[in-house]
């Protein structure tokens, strides 16, 4: 029976055994998942996608420790009635920037992969301090306290580094800015033509109606850019993804 | 399977391991069990053959049924607005305001609209449109900016006061608290109030009035009105988007309200809009 007989060679050797499974386990996800880093067609080329300006990237930090995505997916998925409510059906492109991404597993809220531009920054304002007072029938907890939490910004370009490192391609002029970018885009009195250059498409509101920069400027920022950039009047779908 | 032993007892060989004299016999796999599980090996195989599977050099095979999960979606949504192709290209060139209620065209854009209403308005407007503080409630007959078909497609159309559409229904009010001195703002609240209520200081609302006639009735009416090309809401209708005790009042002339609606036209097709037009039009409030 020859290479049979061999097993038991393993059987009577638990390191042995842990050390030739874990090879066989790595076989298995070479096959599985490194292609994806090396094939071309992952991420399908967009036009519009670029890396979260400060405060978004703040908003979204924000999102994450709240735990948003435990009820929020942010992933549209091609079928009719998801287009339908939601909009044009995800593309990878789209989470590219994105460490860790957040397309979720479940939807016990809605999918907000296209909340952006959406709702008016009021609406969030009172939905995110009292959701029942827009949506009684809504189960979603009340974040008030983000509006009371001020904001300053004071780790903003340690945070853009630390996505550098990662992988997402922030340029020094954008770490350099990083700071006065995070305040102006909630100013629009300010001068912000030099953020909507360095960022494109980036909305600048009073997100959250008071003059102090908060956790909900920060979340709203966020909320509002969500979907919203990649261009699809210049995007065809290649049907075989 | 080193030495093949029999069990006595059975007559059936067994695997070779014991247990302090306890040996495990080596049955055959079930047949069905075993050509289930070959079974299940050819069909795995034919289904990466068949479907997208195997990741190569620049892409994955596209496998040989040609499926894809974008194809299918276009599919499907092409299909169902082929159901619809005839509605559909009626409602587009119907006039609105001009489409009796006993009309099949009517119902089918009541239909369509309150589902596109139910899933993508009612969020601010509400499940049955009756709105709330800063969201106009869409069922009574009090418009800010019109309320016949035409009008309310084109409030959907383009949305009120966003940066993202040229055509947006737009007016801001001035915060009269950078322009009021202290207490005036007091009286033309009390004059406010003395609209369309009995308990007031008629004093107070006096020395409103002048104010209010100064600042307010450009836009507001001489009668405070209102007036529709500039959204400026009837002051004197008990009916209030804001809230319409001398709190909220104050609050709305200190700082000024500066309600957005997103344009819609970017997110829904013109027939979807044209049939929420109809549907909130039908609400009950509709010009």
């Amino acid at each position: 029976m020859g290479i049979l007989d061999k097993h038991a060679i393993l059987e009577r050797s638990p390191t042995l055994l842990l050390v030739s499974s874990l090879l066989v386990v790595t076989v298995g996800g070479i096959v599985e998942i490194a292609p994806l880093f090396w094939l071309e067609n992952t991420i399908e080329e967009v036009e519009g996608m670029r890396p979260y300006a400060p405060l978004e990237l703040a908003g979204r930090d924000i999102y994450i420790r709240e735990g948003c995505y435990v009820c929020h997916s942010q992933m549209i998925r091609p079928m009719r009635d998801e287009v339908e409510r939601y909009g044009h059906y995800s593309l990878a492109a789209e989470s590219m920037y994105d460490h860790p991404f957040q397309w979720g597993s479940k939807r016990t809220g809605p999918d907000l992969a296209r909340v952006g531009g959406r709702y008016s920054d009021d609406w969030h304002v009172a939905h995110l301090k009292d959701p029942q007072s827009v949506v009684p029938e809504s189960v979603m907890p009340k974040y008030a306290f983000l509006s009371e939490t001020a904001i300053s910004g004071e780790y903003i370009e340690d945070l853009l580094r630390t996505h550098r490192f990662v992988g997402v391609p922030y340029t020094d002029d954008q770490i350099a800015h990083a700071s006065a970018d995070f305040r102006v885009q909630a100013d629009p009195d300010g001068d912000w033509d030099a953020l909507v250059e360095r960022y494109p498409g980036a909305v600048v509101s009073n997100f959250d109606g008071q003059s102090a920069l908060t956790e909900m400027d920060a979340l709203i920022a966020y909320l509002q850019m969500l979907g919203t950039l990649v261009d699809f009047s210049t995007f065809t779908p290649d049907a075989s993804r | 399977m080193s030495d093949e032993q029999i069990d006595h007892e059975t007559g059936v060989g067994t695997t070779g391991h014991e247990w302090d004299g306890i040996k495990e016999l080596n049955n055959p796999l079930p047949r069905w069990w075993l050509w289930t599980f070959y079974a299940c090996i050819v069909w795995g195989i034919g289904y990466t053959i068949a479907y997208p599977a195997w990741p190569m050099i620049s892409g994955a095979t596209s496998g040989v049924l040609g499926f894809a999960t974008r194809t299918e979606v276009a599919q499907d949504i092409a299909a169902h607005e082929a159901e619809n192709a005839d509605l559909v290209a009626a409602l587009n060139a119907a006039d609105l305001t001009d489409l009796p209620p006993t009309d099949d065209l009517h119902r089918y854009a009541v239909a369509r609209g309150g589902s596109v209403f139910r899933a993508q308005c009612s969020q601010c407007h509400g499940q049955g449109a009756a709105g709330t503080t800063g969201f106009p409630n869409l069922l009574d007959n009090d418009w800010l900016w019109g309320g016949d078909q035409e009008a309310i497609a084109y409030s959907i159309r383009h949305g009120i006061r966003n940066d993202t559409d040229w055509d947006a229904r737009y007016s801001q009010m001035p915060a009269y608290g950078e322009i009021f001195e202290d207490g005036e703002i007091a009286a033309v609240v009390e004059y406010v109030t003395s609209l369309g209520n009995t308990d007031f200081d008629a004093s107070l609302a006096q020395a409103g009035e002048g104010l209010f006639m100064d600042n307010c009735a450009a836009c507001h009416g001489n009668d405070a009105g209102g007036n529709r090309d500039l959204g400026a809401p009837n002051l004197a209708d008990a009916i209030w988007l804001y809230g319409g005790d001398r709190a909220a009042l104050t609050e709305t002339v200190t700082n000024a309200r500066f309600g957005v609606m997103p344009a819609w036209g970017q997110r829904l097709s013109e027939e979807d809009v044209r049939a929420v037009a109809v549907y909130v039009h039908a609400l009950g409030g509709g010009e």
